[in-house]
């Protein structure tokens, strides 16, 4: 009612963000517990690990029989994206360091996209981060919920087309950073690694080995 | 049990990074060429997720109704629809393959 006057719209794009947010969530919570996962689990991951990607990466080797060392490292490897936007927002992040060791677990793509997108002004760039982490942490985790609640009644996922799931989620985060050559080489050559090693790798090790699609991003104008 | 093992650990490391970056002095990562570098790195490993996810049962090649289900989530990103419906329609290719 009273809310100063830059709030309002600030609230309400980070709730779209929240929303667009809960489509993927509910999708996490169903392909967790197609991997095999039960309802806790998933939710465990979604209320510490908080990083959809890594999430989905962990559950996805997993669930293709993986190890848990392959999954781990695909799933840290993925979050370490995650430190350096805690670098990138340092600033902006609240002062007292309790505070900045919970406000930390709130950063994620969404929520530095929302705060850089203000750098100019580091009260609006702190409001848009909080409001953003608040919003998409509460949805995030509703959602895993009714997520792998809805999966859990199906009986044979399989069926369903679950296990298609993955794959669709996957390219639906990485469609935009497909901007310029660069990210199509190196995607294509991590897909290329992957394919070409799956019959000669554990399962989880040929994404790990993917990641050495990045080299082409070494060279060329520094 | 090592589901958990695997849940926790995911959890502890996930956050252990975000909170690693307070310790990170921004001059540390100043470097245009390490800057591409981090942007890009989760590039290969998604495109490898969607590849193994798509084509890999286990440690083999299995080309089946999973590939359609990646062209109709291809085309539907294509159309700028929105992350439920991109894997709705996946979803649904692919069942629907399965039932024909």
């Amino acid at each position: 009612m009273s809310e100063p006057a830059a709030t309002a719209p600030v609230r309400r794009q980070a709730w779209v963000i929240a929303a667009a947010v809960g489509a993927y969530g509910l999708s996490f919570g169903a392909s967790a517990v197609a991997a095999g996962l039960s309802l806790g689990q998933a939710s465990t991951l979604s209320l510490f690990a908080f990083t959809g990607a890594s999430q989905f990466a962990l559950v996805g080797v997993l669930g293709a029989g993986g190890s848990v060392f392959a999954g781990l490292a695909a799933a840290w490897l993925l979050g370490a994206r995650n430190l350096v936007y805690v670098v990138r927002l340092a600033p902006v992040l609240p002062r007292s360091s309790l505070r900045r060791l919970i406000a930390v677990q709130g950063v994620i793509d969404e929520t530095t996209a929302m705060a850089t997108a203000r750098d100019g002004s580091p009260g609006a760039a702190r409001r848009a981060f909080l409001e953003t982490a608040v919003a998409v942490y509460i949805t995030w985790n509703l959602t895993t919920v009714a997520g792998a609640l809805l999966a859990s009644a199906v009986p044979d996922p399989r069926a369903f087309g679950l296990d298609a799931a993955f794959p669709a989620a996957f390219l639906a985060l990485l469609a935009p950073r497909f901007t310029g050559r660069l990210p199509w080489l190196c995607a294509g050559l991590g897909a290329a690694i992957a394919i070409a090693l799956v019959p000669a790798a554990p399962a989880g090790v040929p994404v790990l080995a993917a990641v050495l699609g990045v080299l082409p991003a070494l060279r060329g104008r520094a | 049990m090592t589901r958990w093992v695997a849940v926790l650990a995911c959890s502890a490391g996930c956050y252990a990074l975000k909170a690693a970056g307070l310790a990170v002095p921004a001059r540390w990562l100043a470097r245009p060429r390490l800057q591409r570098v981090i942007n890009l790195s989760p590039v290969p490993l998604l495109a490898a997720l969607v590849a193994t996810g798509a084509l890999a049962s286990g440690t083999r090649l299995v080309p089946d109704a999973r590939l359609v289900g990646l062209a109709v989530a291809a085309l539907l990103l294509w159309r700028r629809q929105n992350f439920l419906v991109v894997v709705l329609g996946a979803t649904i290719a692919t069942a629907l393959i399965r039932l024909a």
